[in-house]
């Protein structure tokens, strides 16, 4: 983020004031409207790095397609997986109505600048990871995506009532496989226990840092993209997962969980945003691993963009041929 | 096999003159669900031509069961009313109360 913000200095204030009066009044702002340049760059970066998330989240799932443990699991998995490619299609899609090219987005993906979850950069060591994966990182997704699914800008809104409706696949496939190896064997409970030691608190991380060191969030609720803050969001969900553990017997790792009868909400020990920090910047087990993978991807798809370029040449000279005869 | 990697791309390039690692023009899609509602904009897809964008739709926006057709259509070749238009475009329709049932009287106790 720049200090200086030219933009919002020579936009007309009386127009930024009835910009904010239609977001106040609930109305949804459509790509043609009206809207300060900050509000489209803030939207631009966060549902581009939505749509990356969606699409490198493919990664650390995909790892496990060849090696789920039965035929039923795999294509639970494959159809997940595809789910996420599509998300991250309606998310580039809802960007570019904001006047980006989906080319540009994804080469800044693929030369490092652009950036998505840190989650993904996490690895999964274990059949267990899928269904934590599914359970937790889906789960968190959801308490957000149904927040954003009420966002002021219609596009985003509308790409986001869409993915809320697959997600709930997602979560309950992953808690199912939770579920089942939590009653399974001594060596098959121990691999969920240590899934979930080793994802919870990285979803916790996904809702961002408190609400304190948060410099985006006050401008992002002003503007109605975000309704709710990542504090409240993270609490949600904290609340909802908790009594989710205990009914498959499973322990959430922090010995400071109590239940606060007041608020009614589940207080949490202390997260630990070095690690936080460290991942987003890079240095995360898997951020370069992740890059190279979608690197990879991208180039052994060239044959399949190449040959679809060349059909589009020869269908449309053989019409002009047939036309011409 | 050749790669050509350019920035050069705009928002919806000539479909069959378009390099493999640029941007494909892009189409609007539209959906049916089942049950005779009427195609409801779903959102877009890039593709070289049309037949590959109808099947890249059905891939992105029915996975399960949400159309019964789907129409495709360049985003180039869509004209749309502007919000400038809002007011004016719009006022005949707004400034016409006897257009609707409300607008007329009935005898008490009657149903209509
Ligand atoms: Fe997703
Ligand atoms: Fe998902």
């Amino acid at each position: 983020m720049t200090p200086n913000k030219p933009e919002t200095n020579t936009e007309d204030p009386a127009r930024i004031a009835g910009f904010e009066a239609r977001i106040a009044a609930g109305e949804t702002i459509e790509p043609k409207d009206w809207m300060p340049e900050r509000y489209r760059r803030q939207l631009v970066r966060m549902m581009s790095q939505h749509a990356h998330s969606e699409v490198v989240g493919m990664l650390p799932e995909g790892n496990w397609i060849t090696r789920a443990p039965t035929l039923r699991r795999k294509m639970s998995l494959l159809a997940k997986v595809q789910d996420e490619a599509g998300h991250g299609l309606y998310i580039y899609c809802g960007t570019e109505t904001l006047g980006v090219d989906r080319h540009e987005l994804i080469q800044q993906l693929l030369n490092g600048t652009a950036k998505y979850s840190s989650i993904f950069n996490y690895p999964t060591l274990s059949w267990a990871d899928i269904g934590a994966i599914g359970w937790l990182v889906d789960g968190a997704a959801i308490v957000n995506q149904t927040m954003l699914a009420k966002a002021s800008y219609g596009p985003y809104a509308r790409a986001m009532v869409r993915i809320c409706k697959e997600e709930n696949f997602h979560k309950r496939q992953g808690y199912e496989i939770m579920a089942t190896l939590s009653a399974g064997t001594p060596a098959q409970k121990r691999m969920a226990q240590d899934a979930l030691d080793r994802w919870w608190w990285p979803s916790l991380m996904m809702f961002g840092p408190h609400d304190t060191d948060s410099p985006n969030s006050d401008e992002l609720l002003r503007w109605g993209v975000k309704r709710k803050s990542n504090d409240e969001l993270r609490q949600r969900f904290i609340n909802l997962t908790v009594a989710q553990a205990k009914a498959i017997d499973l322990v959430i790792p922090d010995p400071q969980l109590a239940f606060d009868e007041k608020t009614q909400n589940w207080l949490i020990g202390p997260i630990d945003w070095d690690e936080f920090w460290r991942v987003v910047r890079g240095n995360g087990p898997c951020n370069q691993e992740r890059l190279a993978a979608r690197r990879q991807a991208h180039d052994d798809g060239e044959w399949v963009r190449v040959a679809a370029a060349a059909y589009a040449a020869k269908q449309a000279r053989a019409e002009s041929t047939s036309e011409a005869a | 096999m050749t790669t050509m990697a350019n920035d050069s791309t705009t928002r919806d390039a000539d479909a069959v003159t378009t390099p493999s690692d640029t941007q494909w023009p892009l189409w609007e899609v539209f959906v049916q669900p089942p049950g005779g509602a009427p195609h409801e904009h779903a959102g877009s897809v890039h593709a070289v031509d049309a037949e590959s964008a109808l099947q890249n739709a059905r891939d992105v926006y029915a996975r399960r069961g949400e159309g019964v057709s789907i129409w495709v259509v360049r985003s180039i070749a869509i004209t749309a009313s502007t919000p400038d238009d809002m007011g004016p475009f719009f006022d005949p329709g707004n400034d016409k109360p006897y257009r609707h049932p409300q607008f007329y009287k009935v005898p008490r106790g009657i149903r209509m």
